[in-house]
């Protein structure tokens, strides 16, 4: 055996860099706190109200489900049809977005851009803003909703489209198709499972975000939330939670089955 | 029958791919072009189609230019040619018969394609299936076939196209040596049955002798040997390749 050690030992990596980590993480922490006033002991003060609050919602009101059953279902309305009207037109987003599609790296650039656009607005914002065009109602948060999945569905989309196989494209191009045919054969086959998915999952993030719509105005079980909260009906304001809650489970357990089946 | 005028590929780095290759395949040859990994066989083949672009001269099918042809008249020319990957390049995903109409394309307009196929063209693609043997697994998914049986896939969409050429880049080189005997068969087949010129891209040199009629040596790419069969010595073949025949080049007595 070799007991002599070798020439060199390799030095141990220096831990600054973690210890920097650390400083910093903790100094903007704390930086935070102090700029928008938080304190332990505030929320050690607070916690006597939170309790009450509590004690207020419960039992919730189980006779307030007959008056907001319409509400939900409306809400999830509001996210079928916008998820719906959004993944159609981000149909030829994605494609246009996806370098192996199209050539030229002017189109697909902008394009991306105006993703990365849509995905940096709210979805309250956009409500709000669909408000203010078209008036209370369903109409602006589908539309707020619609824009939101366009941004998101095309996004997983196009990086998805980018790592398709590109061997059946080529076949696709030496029995002379033409774009159409070639997407339609070569491309689509292999992306549909992807694209439902993606879907799915839209669908299940604009049912919890349809969920507060309303309080901008914009349809759905959200202005329930803004009414009771007004009213200091907190019984109320827990049967919708309730009531959400359930309706958010139950889709997100379907639609995470059928995303498990397809892929 | 195909002509190669004064063809060279210069590569955007100024590797010159193919160089001032002249060339002329006439109706129903079997060739088989050989020469080692990077000699420029697989951009020769894909140049035929265009897949790949050439940099100078012309390519002719049929008398008309496949290097000049745009949009439609190009998607027209290359009807006519079918071409075998060595990755197969099936959808897999797609059931068999979708993958063999998939080469019917060119025949119909994008919009009427969308709405399935024609019932004579379904009979076509039945029957280019049972030409390949594996008629009964019309109807499965294609990533249900072993490697052999997806290249006989490949095929069939080949002869559901009615191709007049079939191209094949190096059809049989992940498949085993069984199995590239019986594609290699149905190649020759084709070949001798319809009268489809037929040009391949081979790695092993017994097999290029026992299917081509007339075998092309590459080597940096430039035409170094065109003749028949009987021609392609051992000699020959070792000046092609810069140097003699190895052990890995002959797929052995097992197949042949």
């Amino acid at each position: 055996m070799n007991t002599q050690a070798p020439p060199t030992l390799p030095k141990p990596p220096s831990k600054l860099k973690h210890i920097l980590t650390a400083v910093i993480v903790v100094l903007l922490l704390w930086a935070s706190a102090v700029q928008t006033e938080t304190s332990l002991g505030k929320l050690y003060n607070g916690l006597p109200n939170m309790w009450d609050l509590i004690e207020e919602m419960f039992p919730p009101n189980w006779a307030y489900f007959d008056n907001i059953a319409g509400p939900m279902l409306d809400t999830i309305r509001m996210a079928i049809a916008g998820t719906t009207f959004g993944a159609i037109i981000a149909i030829p987003f994605s494609i246009l977005a996806a370098s192996n599609m199209i050539r030229s790296p002017w189109i697909y650039q902008i394009f991306r851009f105006i993703l990365n656009l849509l995905r940096t607005i709210p979805d309250l914002l956009l409500a709000a803003i669909f408000v203010a065009i078209f008036g209370l109602g369903i109409l602006p948060g589908v539309l707020a909703l619609a824009v939101f999945s366009i941004g998101l569905i095309a996004k997983l989309t196009y990086e998805s489209l980018e790592t398709i196989d590109n061997g059946p494209l080529e076949a696709m191009t030496s029995v002379g198709a033409s774009k159409l045919q070639w997407i339609s054969f070569g491309v689509v086959p292999q992306i549909l499972p992807h694209f439902i998915s993606y879907v799915l999952y839209t669908f299940e993030i604009n049912v919890r975000a349809a969920a507060v719509l309303g309080l901008v105005g914009a349809g759905g079980i959200g202005l329930f939330y803004e009414k009771t909260l007004g009213f200091l009906e907190y019984d109320k304001t827990n049967s919708i939670i309730l009531l959400t809650l359930a309706a958010v489970l139950v889709i997100d357990y379907i639609s995470t089955k059928l995303r498990e089946k397809l892929l | 029958m195909i002509e190669l005028r004064n063809v060279s590929k210069t590569y955007p780095n100024g590797t010159k791919g193919l160089n001032n290759i002249n060339l002329t395949f006439e109706k129903g040859e079997f060739i088989v072009i050989v020469g080692l990994s990077g000699a420029g066989k697989s951009t020769l083949l894909r140049s035929i189609n265009r897949l790949h672009e050439i940099t100078e001269g012309d390519i002719l099918i049929e008398g008309k230019s496949i290097t000049s042809a745009k949009g439609a008249a190009l998607r027209r020319i290359r009807r006519d040619i079918g071409m075998v990957f060595q990755s197969f390049n099936l959808v897999k995903r797609s059931s068999v018969i979708r993958n063999v109409l998939a080469g019917r394309v060119g025949y119909h307009s994008g919009f009427r394609t969308l709405f399935g196929f024609p019932k004579e063209d379904i009979n076509l693609a039945l029957q280019a299936l049972g030409r390949v043997n594996i008629a009964e697994k019309a109807y499965i998914r294609a990533d249900q076939l072993s490697g052999g049986q997806q290249q006989r896939v490949a095929i069939a969409r080949v002869l559901a196209q009615e191709a007049k050429i079939i191209l094949a880049d190096e059809p049989v080189a992940s498949l085993d040596p069984l199995t590239t005997k019986q594609v290699m068969d149905d190649l020759k087949k084709i070949n001798q049955e319809l009268g489809i010129t037929t040009i391949v891209n081979l790695h092993y040199i017994d097999l290029a002798r026992e299917y081509a009629t007339r075998i092309v040596g590459l080597r940096a790419g430039e035409v170094v040997f065109d003749g028949p069969v009987a021609e392609a010595t051992d000699e020959k073949f070792a000046e092609i390749y810069g140097r003699p025949i190895q052990e890995d080049e002959l797929l052995g007595e097992s197949a042949v």
